[in-house]
């Protein structure tokens, strides 16, 4: 960290500092260009739905500099080992019919606007589907093989490719016609106050976003970085992993990767991202 | 097993005498402002065991959320709620009760957890493992954790600046 930007986070947390209190703060930094060219929205104004945000802003905003530059290059993105390791399997063949994800597309970029449109609806299955879900269809269904598990790290490495492939593209969640009961279900679940500790996903991220949590600094939960590479995990995390960590720290009995409530959930949470880019695999502390 | 039962009955009869006064979770009466009159225990807070409750992780936690300029020996306080420097003289004794016990007594829908409380709760933990409690859950703190809480807090009646 150089001087001056220590000298601006003093400034910028005034009063409050004091020794031993949550650490100088970073400026915000807001300018995120991967690999020098990639550019990617981290604020935008926040979409007619929510109702009390009036600006959006990714995840990367809130971490320190040291955090952000690991994502400003692919060569310092952990992350990218595990999007390596999935762009092996991609072409790899799997079940009975000797087929691999590239017997049906070109290669990654061919899905460059999954990741900004997913949880979508799905019409063949009558049900909203995430990028998992999606995968495992594939998976089972036009290839004839036996499911990755939801959580399994090739399912994390495989969703991390999916999103490196669509980076920079907006978000765009669809969440009227027949999502919008999964959609309100999912917004349901986040303005609900769980557990022993009475806390909503709305109350740390939308009420405190910004603020400090004991040595946590709130970012606003958006969930255009992931798979997040966490350092405190040294490993690429879920969507539904991440939200039972933080349900869990209310103290409640969280929902199971995977369950319809994640899925309801991450609908509704993907949707407040709506006009930020597709960002993951991010860096997070 | 066995050994551990005797030992847990044991406990109870050495506690007796404290338990008979304790108030508990349901019993405690807030006045329409949120105040609590009545001491939880009827013994004396210990304002040095307060701050034990207030740093720890597993006790009060306040500072993850509360910044106290006089405990800046413990890293990491937090700004979810307002700083708690010069406490004392914004509130009384059966105020700052009313606050740990329920927050929401006095703040309505307050962020601030309901200390001296047992539910309902809407999916209730065992803790932080993300599993179903077993059970009505204990409060997070015990009245005499609240009764030292407040012996401390009563003790911060300076601002800095
Ligand atoms: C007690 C506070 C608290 C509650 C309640 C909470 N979170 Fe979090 N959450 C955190 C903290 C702390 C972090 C790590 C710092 C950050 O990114 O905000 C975090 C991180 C996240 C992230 C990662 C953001 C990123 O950019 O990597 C997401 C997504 C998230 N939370 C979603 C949720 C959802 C959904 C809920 C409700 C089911 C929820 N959180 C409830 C404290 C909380
Ligand atoms: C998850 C966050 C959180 C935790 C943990 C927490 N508080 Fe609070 N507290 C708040 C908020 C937020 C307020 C402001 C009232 C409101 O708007 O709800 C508050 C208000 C207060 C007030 C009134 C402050 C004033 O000057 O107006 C006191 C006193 C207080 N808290 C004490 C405590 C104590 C003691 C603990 C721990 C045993 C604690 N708090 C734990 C969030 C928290």
């Amino acid at each position: 960290m150089t001087k001056r930007t220590l000298f601006a986070g003093l400034l910028a947390t005034g009063g409050v500092l004091v020794a031993g209190l949550a650490q100088a703060q970073d400026i915000i930094n807001d300018e995120l260009v991967i690999n020098g060219d990639l550019n990617i929205v981290t604020q935008a104004p926040a979409a007619d739905h929510l109702d009390y945000m009036s600006v959006v802003r990714s995840g990367w905003t809130f971490r320190s500099t040291e955090t952000q530059a690991m994502q400003m290059d692919d060569f310092d993105n952990p992350g990218m080992l595990g999007v390596e390791s999935a762009m092996s399997d991609f072409t790899t063949a799997m079940g009975a019919d000797g087929e691999s994800c590239a017997s049906c597309h070109d290669g990654p970029e061919s899905l460059s606007n999954v990741r900004a449109t997913y949880p979508q609806w799905d019409e063949e299955h009558g049900e909203v589907q995430t990028v998992e879900m999606q995968v495992n269809e594939c998976i089972t269904e036009r290839m004839g093989a036996e499911p990755w598990g939801y959580n399994s790290t090739e399912m994390i490495n495989m969703s991390g490719l999916i999103s490196w492939a669509g980076r920079g593209e907006i978000v765009d969640i669809a969440i009227d016609g027949p999502a919008q009961e999964t959609w309100q279900m999912g917004k349901d679940l986040y303005y609900t106050r769980t557990g022993q500790l009475e806390l909503s996903c709305a109350n740390c991220h939308e009420d405190n976003y910004d603020n400090y949590i004991r040595a946590d600094h709130l970012s606003m939960g958006m969930l255009t970085g992931f798979p997040t590479y966490r350092l405190k995990d040294a490993r690429l995390v879920s969507v539904h992993s991440r939200f039972r960590g933080c349900i869990r720290d209310t103290r409640a009995e969280t929902y199971a990767v995977g369950s319809p409530e994640f899925v309801a959930l991450e609908l509704y949470v993907m949707s407040r991202g709506n006009g930020l880019s597709v960002e993951g695999p991010a860096v997070r502390n | 097993m066995k050994i551990k039962h005797t030992f847990a009955v044991a406990a109870i009869v050495l506690a007796a005498p404290v338990l008979a006064e304790t108030v508990s979770p349901a019993a405690v009466v807030f006045d329409e402002y949120g105040e609590v009159a009545q001491s939880l225990t009827g013994v004396a807070g210990n304002p040095e065991r307060g701050v034990e409750v207030m740093t720890n992780r597993g006790l009060g936690n306040c500072i993850a959320c509360h910044m106290v300029t006089d405990l800046q020996d413990h890293p990491f306080h937090g700004e979810v709620g307002p700083s708690l420097d010069g406490v004392a003289t914004r509130w009384s004794p059966e105020q700052l009760r009313g606050i740990m016990v329920n927050a929401k007594n006095t703040f309505p829908d307050s962020i601030m957890p309901a200390f001296y409380h047992v539910g309902p709760y809407i999916r209730p933990g065992d803790a932080f493992t993300g599993k179903a409690a077993d059970g009505e859950l204990p409060p997070l703190l015990s009245a005499q954790d609240i009764e030292d809480v407040i012996a401390y807090l009563m003790t911060l009646d300076t601002y800095y600046d």
